[in-house]
């Protein structure tokens, strides 16, 4: 499996499996040793798939007795057809993808909704950390050094909420994660959510599509 | 059903007549048609954990039984037994000898019931979906209606492949193992060498060796050293063999001076022993006339719609230049079009095409772990 990409650990799973529909269609983006499908297929009942970059992740998932092929965000989501599922999920990957916004695009053609997380680069540690130094920030949630981390499209809140509404998504839910808080929901125009969340998950879906079922963001935070 | 021998109480192997003629993509019909086969395990009361795994090209149904021809013990003892990943303990294991073979099952050695003679060049040309239609008369034959998984290698995933197109719903978990869902012009490049040098030994006699007699030995040892190299991957071979020679200093002659020369002879003259040359151009032809896609008008994954309820386990190796690791994704991206349930590994090796016939962990691990959580759903 490959190093994870976020050093926290994974809070934001929690808010995922609370998210997700039981018994829905799901396909985990970078879904490392498959942890988060199988605690949705434990809890939820969903019908999971995965795509996973490195083999020994892979071979964890099969053990595991899930259903993931060993691909990348970049390369193998156009071959899936238009809804083929419930949500996406790409927890903690976006910033580790050559090309964000077309992944994001992506998912939201093939699945109805998308649930995205990611460490925001506005939170205040990543700020004082540049101002103080003076050089790449070095976090609890971005610990690995500017020359090794795969981390190569970071962004803030403020960042991800303007592509959203370039891309003519719905911001469903928006919450706020951390490995030592639980989750809490966040307006996430909010200024200062940009300076307090460490790391954001969003619910996201297409404006143009007519939804299934009515969003239900209470689901998040239950 | 004649039952030849029963080397150990849960193993059989014998010679099934198919009761029904066989339709060939050609057109033409074949009558007469027998399969050679073995067993391992015993079949469950619900029949519901039988387990047919195809040959490669030159394989045959000793998956895990002593090969009466070479006295060698199977082609893939380490992955079919008690205990091991395909667990004769819990699954009822099928293995047949391919349609075109020469093992024992209907090939161009084999008596035109016509004629009385050896069918030679006469046999009609036969595909991949012919291999599958036979296997599947045969494994109804044996009173299996569902198999609980196809699984194959090389040829062997070619079969599996054709299996899940045209028999999807007689199968509940489909395992394709270094394979290719067509073959590309460097295959039958390759397959036309072999053919070729088979074609050009004298002994050969337009395919009519049998009658005659003789055997075309050299074209066919030529053959097998060529495609040979293609089960092999560059630095494997190089580390095993790099510039070594076989003796002091070079003859300065044609002999086999370098230990890869020597090797290479070796594999040819062991071949031939046991393989039948017309069955070899035969076997490659169907290779070379492969493409899934075809009957879909170009599309894999319209090809692939039937299966959309099978689940998939397809591993390729890293090393493997004769179905490199790029065919499988073309396979894996149609089932994923197809709505399938495809799980897929790259596996690290340096050992080329022949490595999913050897001892690797990983693949071992990733098939245990497919197998067990399929085993699971379906109650086995």
């Amino acid at each position: 499996m490959a190093e994870p990409l976020y050093a926290a650990d994974r809070e934001d799973f929690r808010e995922i499996v609370r998210l997700v529909r039981p018994g829905a269609r799901v396909l985990d983006v970078g879904c490392g040793n498959g942890e988060l499908l199988q605690l949705l297929r434990d809890e939820k009942q969903i019908d999971g798939r995965g795509i996973e970059i490195g083999a020994e992740g892979v071979s964890a998932c099969l053990a595991r007795g899930l259903a993931v092929i060993q691909g990348d965000a970049d390369r193998d989501l156009s071959e899936y057809p238009p809804a083929s599922f419930d949500y996406a999920i790409l927890s903690q990957t976006l910033q580790a993808v050559r090309a964000p916004k077309d992944v994001l695009s992506n998912l939201l053609r093939l699945a109805e909704r998308a649930i995205v997380s990611f460490p925001n680069f506005g939170h205040w540690r990543v700020r004082m950390s540049l101002l103080a130094t003076g050089r790449m920030p070095d976090t609890r949630s971005l610990p690995i050094p500017w020359y090794e981390t795969p981390n190569i499209h970071l962004c803030t809140l403020r960042d991800f909420t303007e592509l959203c509404a370039e891309l003519n998504l719905r911001i469903e839910a928006s919450s706020a994660v951390s490995p030592t808080h639980p989750a809490r929901a966040i307006n996430c125009q909010s200024p200062i959510e940009n300076w307090r969340s460490e790391s954001a998950l969003f619910l996201l879906s297409r404006k143009s599509a007519a939804l299934s079922a009515p969003a239900r963001p209470g689901d998040l935070f239950a | 059903m004649t039952v030849l021998s029963s080397p150990r109480p849960d193993q059989t192997e014998g010679v099934l007549r198919l009761q029904a003629p066989l339709r060939l993509d050609s057109g033409q019909v074949l009558r007469e048609v027998e399969i050679a086969y073995c067993t391992y395990g015993r079949l469950n009361a619900d029949r519901s954990n039988a387990v047919l795994i195809c040959h490669a090209l030159t394989g045959d149904q000793y998956v895990a039984s002593t090969n009466p021809v070479t006295g060698r013990p199977g082609w893939w003892p380490v992955m079919v037994g008690p205990g091991r990943t395909f667990d004769t303990d819990r699954y009822f294991i099928i293995s047949t000898n391919v349609l075109g073979g020469c093992m024992g099952s209907t090939g161009p050695s084999s008596i035109d019931p016509d004629t009385g003679q050896p069918y030679g060049l006469s046999f009609p040309v036969i595909t991949i979906a012919d291999m599958v239609r036979a296997q599947a008369m045969l494994v109804s034959q044996l009173g299996v209606e569902t198999l609980f998984c196809v699984a194959g290698g090389s040829m062997g995933g070619m079969q599996a492949l054709e299996w899940a197109r045209s028999h999807a719903e007689r199968m509940f978990t489909c395992v394709l193992l270094a394979t290719a869902p067509r073959h590309s012009a460097q295959n039958i490049a390759f397959h036309e060498v072999g053919r070729q040098a088979i074609m050009a030994d004298p002994d050969w006699r337009g395919g009519d060796y049998v009658r005659q007699g003789v055997r075309p030995e050299k074209g066919l040892a030529v053959a097998r050293m060529a495609a040979h190299i293609t089960y092999l991957s560059e630095p494997a071979l190089q580390r095993k063999f790099g510039r070594e020679l076989q003796r002091d200093g070079l003859s300065w002659g044609f002999d086999a001076d370098f230990q890869v020369e020597s090797y290479l002879r070796h594999q040819g003259a062991a071949f031939v022993d046991r393989f039948d040359a017309n069955s070899y151009l035969y076997i490659t032809r169907a290779l070379d006339y492969f493409d899934l896609a075809q009957s879909a008008g170009g599309r894999l994954a319209d090809a692939l719609a039937a299966a959309a309820a099978v689940r998939f386990c397809v591993l390729s190796f890293s090393s493997d230049w004769l179905y490199p690791t790029s065919e499988s994704r073309v396979i894996v991206r149609a089932l994923n079009a197809a709505g399938a349930r495809a799980s897929f590994v790259e596996i690290e090796s340096d050992k080329g095409h022949d490595a999913f016939l050897l001892d690797e962990p990983v693949m071992r691990d990733a098939l245990n772990g497919f197998l067990d959580a399929a085993g699971a759903a379906r109650g086995l």
